[in-house]
């Protein structure tokens, strides 16, 4: 407690302040701006970073990382452009709900569950770093496998109306993630080495979402005039409270193990979280056209992970993030030697800086809740103008992730998909899931079974794993039964017509 | 008035862009000194080509050799696409691209024309060596102890690296094996993405050994969690207890090197400048700094010899590689 003490003594220090002001505005700001993430921006970072003193560049990382976390939700919320991976699934809701006025409440769910979530996660660091053993390098491919494919499963529950849609976006998705030569034989690549590492998912997301629209509009603009968004209440209301926060808890609690752990990441628990509102809601017919906890659950879900994640950094010297990755450089040059006798060494440092995390938070919410009605109102620009905006955006967005304009070619030609995609009333979420999920489930079977030299029975050799084809066949029979007891409420070409007619008439 | 603020937030975002993404400004002036050259990174912001080039850049700037450097990260297929773009760029008399055993390797997987022997050879700046790395309670407690269950039984010692293949940590292991007497392909090498995800699985005891540069480690080393075998060098590391593989029996000598290359058909002219300017760089203070705090070994070489090890690393990885069938 002492030592906590004395962390907010470091971290209230004015000039520590003053860093972690400067790293939530940036962070905020490059979390905003689709392709620059908290990675590129800390690493571009680094040579200022080195001129200040450690205390300070790591407690003003630490804002920049959270700032990220944040800022991701505003452009997928306002725009349906999401600047980092794991604000894909904010855009789905997000950007419906803006559409039809709910902008302000959409923001301030977001930014209010950050907080929630990010203090949550941050009062369990304070908790964890010090007694956490190696609890977390126990788990293994096979472990992680199985998670990914439990994943897999939730998400294919709630594929939308039409199952076949469904499965035509996932397997879309899970084809995109074959290009590349991770296995050590290119596939789908052309011989294109600007292929070889495979498509980013920002850029597949940002054209599917962003482009694709910007061009279903287009072609329906001259067909029926546009209305004016409405611009709506500027707070959340009782009812949107009341819908926000057990979301927000549900979402923290899965972000934060995946964070922890070194190949979870923040893509999954958003997903997780998303299926997981979707079921439970008392609204499901909202989904997809702006239901609340859609925005509540993820936005959580990728702020608790961001908590998570110096979990392992701090404990163990385990980056499992880029964002992680960078922080740790940046305390080897000042000389600080991370790992597991950080915390005994450099007590100070550690405590300054989970209490500077608390402060980031605050000052996140003090910084982003206010702004988020003057946010909304970036939806009144006339269309041509905000549409003009998306592209801009979106086209920044797919270059600046790996600087290169064969990105910006593959943008426009997946955004070609993404019309059809509406066209065609098949749903986006499936196809990102397979994007994201796709490479990682192969990379950790490929993984176990070298391990074991081919041997399957691996695959359940962890308790984990064990545990989670457990919970994956309990689920699989609680839908079968529930299938049984009422029977498909439409049969799909139907519902799938109705879903067109409704994407032509929006 | 809404437009007006759109476009106050679209330029503020706009300058934003431009500041992140590195964009250098001019002196402008005719002092040769002060002459722009731009330079490309083949792997991403913070990564060991990133850091290596920026220190470079930094202490050339800061002791007035040249004037600010254009620094651009050309990602892809681990360096290959650097590499095409270096070639496409015959001739240019301002630009140099930091490279890399890595660079080497990927080259040969990746199937492309633009190989290093094409570029003009300017200056090598940096080494690491690699580790032979255990969880502390493995049974193997020296080198020997390793190549006897390693050659019993190859495909039984699972062995991890931070690169994927054709990269230091991929080659080092492979030519180990060769050396002792092994069958590179019988060897089961798991590839990790980065130091990070190779130290859980040490830490976890999900592979037997792991093979890597040691910067990551230095925690897990100091604390007793890892242990190291050997290191790959001519010479012990001062801070690391663990013999050579020369001295531990082994008669390989390996290591991650890291250089600057020139677009071919460049003048002699540009080229001694360059030259010049990268031994220029190697006397300054801020540069051996940057050696110490990053735990580089300094092995600068230029000119012919610099050319020959280039030549002949060339063949070593070629070999391996298609040995393997991998190039």
């Amino acid at each position: 407690m002492d030592l906590l003490l004395d962390g907010f003594q470091t971290a209230l220090a004015p000039e520590n302040l003053l860093f972690a002001v400067i790293g939530v505005l940036l962070g905020t700001a490059v979390g905003v701006l689709p392709g620059i993430g908290p990675a590129m921006t800390l690493a571009l970072l680094l040579p200022v970073a080195l001129t200040m003193g450690a205390d300070s560049a790591i407690i003003m990382f630490a804002g920049i990382y959270y700032g990220g976390m944040y800022g991701g939700s505003t452009t997928s919320i306002l725009l349906n452009t999401p600047g980092e991976s794991s604000s894909v699934v904010t855009a789905i809701e997000g950007n419906k709900m803006a559409k039809s006025g709910r902008a302000a409440q959409a923001l301030a769910t977001a930014a209010i569950g950050s907080f929630v979530a990010g203090t949550i996660g941050t009062v369990l660091l304070w908790v964890l770093v010090p007694t956490v053993a190696d609890v977390v390098v126990e788990l293994g491919a096979p472990s992680y496998f199985a998670i990914l494919l439990l994943a897999l499963f939730m998400v294919s529950t709630v594929l939308g109306a039409s199952k076949l849609r469904g499965f035509i976006a996932l397997f879309l998705g899970l084809t995109i993630g074959l290009i590349g030569t991770t296995t050590g034989q290119p596939r789908l690549t052309f011989g294109e080495p600007l292929l070889a590492d495979g498509i980013d998912i920002v850029v597949v997301a940002v054209a599917i979402f962003a482009i694709g629209e910007a061009l279903w509009v287009a072609a329906h603009l001259r067909r029926k005039p546009l209305e004016v968004i409405p611009v709506g209440q500027p707070w959340m209301s009782k009812e949107d409270w009341r819908r926000s926060w057990k979301p927000w808890l549900r979402g923290t609690a899965y972000g934060f193990p995946f964070g922890a752990l070194p190949a979870g990441g923040a893509e999954v628990p958003t997903f997780l979280s998303y299926a997981t509102e979707k079921k439970l809601s008392k609204h499901p017919e909202e989904f997809g056209k702006g239901a609340i906890e859609g925005v509540a659950g993820p936005e959580a879900a990728n702020n608790a992970s961001a908590a998570g994640t110096f979990v392992p950094l701090l404990t163990l010297g385990l980056p499992t993030t880029a964002t992680a990755a960078i922080i740790l450089v940046a305390i080897q040059s000042f000389g600080i030697q991370p790992g597991p006798l950080l915390l005994e060494n450099e007590p100070d440092l550690v405590w300054g800086l989970l209490a500077s995390l608390v402060v980031a938070n605050l000052l996140l919410l003090v910084v982003n809740l206010p702004m988020a009605p003057l946010w909304a109102k970036v939806l009144q620009v006339p269309r041509p103008y905000l549409y003009a905006g998306i592209l801009f955006f979106a086209t920044l967005g797919a270059y600046s992730v790996n600087f290169q304009a064969f990105d910006v070619a593959l943008l426009l030609v997946f955004g070609v998909l993404g019309l059809a995609m509406r066209r065609f009333g098949v749903p986006v979420l499936p196809l990102v899931v397979g994007v994201i999920l796709g490479p990682k489930l192969e990379e950790q079977l490929t993984q176990a079974l070298a391990l074991s030299q081919g041997d399957v029975s691996t695959l359940w050799g962890e308790p984990v794993a064990v545990v989670v084809y457990v919970v994956m066949a309990v689920l699989l029979a609680a839908v079968l039964v529930a299938g049984l007891r009422r029977p498909t409420p439409a049969d799909p070409e139907h519902s799938g017509r109705d879903e067109e007619k409704e994407l032509v008439e929006r | 008035m809404q437009q007006s603020r759109l476009l106050a937030v679209l330029t503020a975002f706009v300058a934003l862009a431009l500041v992140a993404s590195g964009c250098g400004v001019t002196r402008g002036s005719d002092d040769p000194n002060n002459r722009r050259l731009r330079m490309m990174i083949p792997n991403s912001p913070g990564g060991g080509y990133d850091l290596t080039g920026r220190a470079a850049a930094t202490a050339l700037e800061d002791n007035e050799l040249t004037g600010r450097f254009e620094i651009t990260n050309v990602l892809g297929a681990s360096g290959t696409v650097a590499m095409q773009r270096l070639v496409n760029e015959e001739g240019a008399d301002d630009l140099v691209m930091v490279m890399g055993l890595g660079v080497v390797g990927a080259v040969y997987t990746n199937g492309s024309e633009a190989t290093p022997r094409e570029m003009t050879p300017i200056a090598r700046l940096v080494e690491e060596q690699e580790g032979i790395l255990v969880p502390a309670d493995s049974p193997f407690r020296t080198v020997d102890d390793l190549v006897a269950a390693w050659k019993e039984d190859p495909g039984s010692v699972t062995v991890g690296g931070g690169s994927s293949n054709g990269g230091p940590d991929h080659l080092f292991p492979m030519q180990l094996a060769a050396e002792v007497g092994i069958e590179p392909g019988e060897v089961n090498y798991i590839s990790y993405d980065g130091g990070g995800p190779l130290t859980t699985a040490l830490l976890g005891e999900k592979i037997d050994v792991g093979m890597s540069g040691l910067g990551e480690f230095e925690g897990q080393i100091a604390d007793g969690t890892l242990r190291v075998l050997a290191v790959s060098g001519e010479e012990r590391l001062d801070d690391v207890d663990a013999p050579t593989l020369t001295e531990a029996g082994v008669d390989l000598v390996f290591t991650n090197w890291r250089g600057v290359l020139a677009p071919p058909g460049i003048s002699e002219e540009q080229r001694d400048y360059l030259v010049d300017l990268f031994t220029e760089l190697h006397e300054t203070d801020e540069w051996q700094a940057a050696l110490e705090s990053n735990g580089w070994t300094d092995n600068f070489a230029t000119g012919e010899e610099f050319e020959d090890f280039l030549v002949e690393q060339d063949a070593r990885v070629a070999e391996t590689l298609e040995e393997l069938g991998l190039a």
